[in-house]
């Protein structure tokens, strides 16, 4: 059985007349010791999918699912109290913004302490050992001084490796981390997500590694998930979707990879950008954007289809091996 | 931390030259002099007018009256009150336990109402707990002093008979000055419903002089309370399975105060001028009352002095917060 299984999760913002869908239906699955890349662009809906998977979409946004399963738990239907168990031991979650995740009042050593303390208690002494113990296993030089540091002392990818340290306290058997790299500059990037993968492996833990990196999740995932407008547009293991994209999107993306234009006087790119609350078209939402749209496209929204080698795709023209659209 | 303290010791001294600039000469601006106010309507031969104004020194010309002033000032000499012929000094400290007991009380009321009242405004946001208490605090922020003191009379003194109309504490009770606070002094005596009778008499007083400030205190932590939830920082608590009750008294909160407690500081100013209404109204013996008599009978050395006392207390009440953020913000403690 999946560790994490989602069926058609839905978080919507705004009025209940006229709501806007961040995430709209999004099913998704993950086995024990799996890394999964979920890609898309900013607004796709990415993020919202993994806070609500934290729990932690408040009011006025809403999250329904047909299913929100844990481990064979339903994590819908138990008490806010059970789930905080879960959340920040089983799951865990690595932010955007390392310089702004940290709690500016309070030293590295209270913020990584306060997880161990809620989940595992222990002795003060004992969580100040554990404390160190991670800080060394996320390459932290001399532990014992960055403790007593604040985060305005720290530099970006140190306050990385100190989130990262945070949410691995409590052994979790699932790991988010919403694009971990973005706001650290390339060298660093690299470093953290080694460490990253390598922690993953070392613990067997579950991953979902969100990005808008695509040669990362060629790297690094097992399956990959692509998201647009809050949808699923394509699953699938990650060497057959970079072979043969079967979305037009995902077709789009791979081929806006600056690998692709070597020789190339511009890079390519997608034209437009991702629908928002007011500009949401008909049919499929990809259709201004897809230069493959036809009157169908514009007309029926397309649903994910399941082919038979497992892959899924949401299109009523998915591509062929060559990279034309079947009707 | 030192020259911190320097550059705002810098700050004062002109700050203080200011003050008594500026009492000096707005309370010479109001007609009439010390002599005619004594007088009365009987009104005062000229000669004899002239004759008691030079015996008060305040026939010579403005700008030596001043030096006078000023150099008194350095000696720790403010003067002798024209009314009473007791130093100004001495008569400012006899009353301030009274006014110091009463802002005291006003300030710990508007920080335990005005704070958890912001806290829960902002965390239930939109809702009909936020409505109520931003316009309970919105009313309370425009309540003109005098008239909520005098409605609050009509209804528990007058009304209810539940307090007592002026005064620290019933005139069956001859308590001895310990601290100066009567409520501790009451309690000290051991008589029986002393401190009763002195808590009765501070409730409605504390009351109307915390209004202004709790209101004001509760809007600040709502908006700094609000801005900081939407922090990440917030987020990474609650995702590692802290409580929300846990979240906001512990991360949020500590962040939130840092502007609240400026303001907290800010009130002390705004206590000092409630307190002369509040005094008034209800016939409290504090420097704010005593100074309001001073300036009816044109008192220059008492309205002086007990400005700048009063200005000096504000000043190092505001030295006293600059020094306090440092001790919740880490970053200004490792910046100095």
């Amino acid at each position: 059985m999946a560790l994490l299984q989602i069926k058609n999760l839905t978080v919507e913002f705004g009025s209940e007349k006229k709501p806007f869908r961040a995430v709209d239906q999004v099913c998704l699955e993950i086995e024990k010791g799996e890394v999964l890349g979920i890609v898309g662009e900013s607004g796709s809906g990415k993020s919202v999918t993994a806070k609500a998977l934290m729990g932690l979409i408040d009011w006025p946004g809403r999250v329904v699912a047909e299913k929100l399963e844990f481990d064979g738990q339903d994590l819908q239907e138990m008490s806010d109290k059970q789930r905080r168990k879960i959340t920040g031991r089983d799951i865990a979650m690595i932010f955007q913004e390392p310089m702004t995740s940290l709690n500016p009042c309070f030293t590295t050593g209270f913020q990584i302490a306060e997880a161990l303390k809620i989940h595992e208690g222990g002795s003060r002494s004992e969580r100040r050992m554990r404390s160190l113990e991670l800080l060394e296993q996320v390459g932290i030089p001399d532990p014992s001084a960055r403790l007593k540091a604040f985060p305005h002392q720290l530099s970006g990818g140190m306050s990385q490796r100190i989130m990262i340290a945070m949410a691995i306290a409590c052994n979790p058997r699932l790991l988010i981390a919403d694009e971990p790299t973005t706001a650290l500059d390339v060298t660093i990037q690299a470093q953290i997500i080694d460490l990253l993968l390598n922690l993953q492996k070392q613990r067997q833990m579950a991953l979902i590694l969100i990005t808008h990196d695509l040669a990362l999740v060629a790297e690094a995932a097992h399956r990959i998930v692509v998201m647009y407008a809050g949808q699923v547009v394509e699953t699938g293991p990650v060497p057959e979707i970079f072979e043969t994209p079967r979305h037009p999107y995902t077709a789009a993306l791979l081929e806006a990879l600056p690998e692709r234009s070597i020789g190339a006087t511009r890079l390519k790119t997608i034209p437009g950008v991702v629908p928002g609350q007011f500009d949401r078209p008909t049919g499929c939402l990809l259709n201004p954007r897809c230069e493959f749209a036809t009157e169908r496209c514009r007309r029926d929204i397309p649903l994910l289809q399941t082919d038979a080698d497992g892959r899924q795709v949401r299109c009523h023209t998915p591509l062929d091996r060559e990279g034309k659209p079947q009707p | 931390m030192f020259s911190f303290l320097l550059k705002r010791i810098g700050v004062v001294i002109p700050t203080f030259i200011g003050v008594t600039l500026l009492t000096f000469s707005l309370i010479r601006l109001i007609p009439g002099d010390p002599v005619e106010l004594m007088a009365g309507e009987r009104g005062v031969d000229p000669v004899r007018h002239a004759e008691l104004l030079a015996q008060m020194g305040l026939d010579k010309p403005l700008l030596l009256q001043y030096w006078h002033y000023l150099t008194g000032i350095f000696q720790g000499d403010l003067g002798t009150s024209i009314v009473t012929r007791e130093p100004v000094v001495r008569e400012f400290f006899t009353l301030f336990p009274a006014t110091l007991e009463l802002s005291l009380c006003a300030i710990i009321i508007a920080v335990a109402i005005g704070l958890p009242a912001g806290i829960i405004a902002a965390v239930k946001r939109g809702k009909l707990t936020d409505y109520t208490v931003m316009g309970l605090s919105l009313t309370g922020y425009s309540m003109p002093i005098f008239w909520w003191g005098l409605l609050l009379i009509l209804l528990f003194s007058v009304g209810l008979g539940w307090t007592p109309v002026s005064g620290r504490i019933s005139a069956m009770f001859w308590i001895d000055e310990v601290t100066g606070f009567m409520v501790i002094d009451a309690f000290l005596s051991g008589e029986e419903g002393a401190l009763v009778s002195a808590l009765s008499h501070l409730i409605l007083p504390s009351i109307v002089l915390a209004t202004i400030p709790l209101a004001v205190i509760a809007r600040m932590t709502r908006s700094s309370m609000l801005e900081v939830l939407r922090e990440d920082y917030v987020q990474v608590a609650r995702a590692k399975g802290l409580s929300m009750p846990l979240v906001v008294c512990i991360h949020a909160l500590r962040n939130a105060l840092i502007p609240v407690i400026t303001v907290i500081g800010l009130q002390i100013g705004v206590l000092m001028a409630g307190a002369i209404l509040t005094e008034t109204i209800f016939s409290w013996p504090g420097v704010g009352k005593w100074m309001l008599d001073s300036i009816y009978r044109r008192d220059y050395p008492s309205v002086q002095g007990g400005i700048l006392l009063i200005a000096c207390l504000v000043i190092i009440v505001n030295l006293t917060v600059d020094i306090l953020y440092g001790v919740v913000n880490p970053r200004i403690r490792h910046n100095r």
